[in-house]
């Protein structure tokens, strides 16, 4: 069980990482929203996943069983929510008439 | 019909967070749920009938997360290489396409599963039409091949 | 274990600085949105993570809701602040109209 949650956890933060890299690294704010939209869902919902596994280790008890549902709830809130959140940042970017990046543009 | 669904949704999150389950607290939560669901009913639930095909939705869906988590982490791993590729070969542009589906419920869905899907994010829609905004060519074409259309129709019962 | 999560701990809270980063110095005022939301998401997982270490996950689990819901109202709210007013250069107050008179 121990060494499964700590599989989830590693791969959660391997995910936050490259969400960070990427939100340093693409050249505009379209792209940006790509690496963080993605990479901190997934990073999010793995770690929680590793978590809640965790949370579990010594015996189901009662308790210990509902504080894993919570953190599932936690884990399922940011699933839907995270995307949300890209949309209506993305939504704004546009109507504000922010100008996407383009190969061309950079190689003149 | 949707009072009696939206006060069980309401109840289950009260006793799942409140964690105690005596009287007192349980009777609390009963109040505060009652006046919640009559404030909100229409809020959760618009339509007033419900019928089989609801239930039916609800397992399609189920069967749907686990292929739509696949495509998530395929996702993760295509922005990982690319974050990770010194050259950082994109060549983004916006595309639009219109779409078939025709409720709120499996636009939103097909929305957040474009956003979720390798390369692509969901920008707008208007009148039925989807602007996205794609890392390169190949992923705009994969999702203008419209697989993941054809799935959400098929969760939603649209085909 | 202890040891492992408080490593975990500490690589979120560098990555979370690596994101201020992009708060700080952000060309737009959507890149600073977006790096908020970002911290915000990774504070979540902190907060946990602060729990187990304490021995308190029954409590730290609330906050590290209240947390996530936080962090997600005042994301939409600030989109939908720069959505209704349609500049994000700071001080274009009548940004539309110029528009229209061009």
């Amino acid at each position: 069980m121990d060494i499964i949650s700590i599989i989830f956890i590693l791969a959660g933060t391997f995910f936050f990482a490259t969400a960070t890299l990427g939100l340093l690294r693409f050249p505009d704010f379209y792209t940006r929203m790509h690496a963080t939209g993605k990479g901190d869902t997934l990073g999010a919902f793995l770690s929680l996943i590793g978590l809640a596994l965790y949370n579990l280790h010594d015996g189901m008890s009662f308790d210990a069983l509902l504080v894993s549902i919570k953190i599932m709830f936690i884990a399922i809130f940011m699933f839907v929510a995270n995307p949300t959140a890209t949309h209506a940042i993305t939504k704004a970017g546009l109507d504000c008439k922010v100008e996407p990046w383009t190969k061309k543009e950079s190689s003149q | 019909m949707r009072y009696i669904i939206t006060f069980f949704i309401l109840f289950l999150n009260w006793a799942i967070w409140s964690g105690k389950f005596d009287a007192f607290h349980l009777a609390l939560g009963g109040i505060s749920c009652l006046i919640v669901t009559y404030t909100t009913h229409d809020l959760l639930f618009e339509r007033k009938q419900f019928s089989f095909k609801d239930i039916t939705e609800v397992i399609r869906l189920i069967i749907y997360i686990p292929w739509l988590i696949y495509q998530i982490v395929l996702a993760n791993i295509h922005v990982a290489s690319l974050v990770l590729n010194p050259r950082m070969p994109i060549d983004p542009k916006m595309i639009r396409f219109k779409t078939k589906l025709k409720k709120d419920i499996s636009l939103v869905t097909f929305a957040n599963s474009i956003t979720l899907t390798p390369g692509t994010i969901t920008a707008d829609i208007t009148d039925g039409e989807y602007y996205v905004h794609a890392l390169n060519k190949k992923v705009a074409d994969d999702l203008l091949s419209g697989e993941m259309e054809n799935r959400v129709a098929h969760v939603f019962m649209e085909d | 274990m202890e040891q492992f999560f408080l490593a975990i701990s500490l690589t979120l809270g560098c990555l979370a600085l690596l994101c201020l980063y992009r708060a700080i110095f952000g060309p737009t005022v959507l890149d600073r949105i977006i790096s908020t939301s970002v911290i915000g998401t990774k504070t979540t997982v902190i907060l946990l993570l602060i729990g187990l270490l304490y021995q308190r996950i029954d409590m730290f689990v609330d906050i590290a809701l209240a947390y996530a819901l936080l962090n997600f109202i005042a994301t939409m709210a600030a989109s939908k602040f720069f959505r209704v007013r349609g500049s994000i250069v700071p001080g274009a107050k009548h940004f539309k109209e110029r528009e229209d008179i061009k």
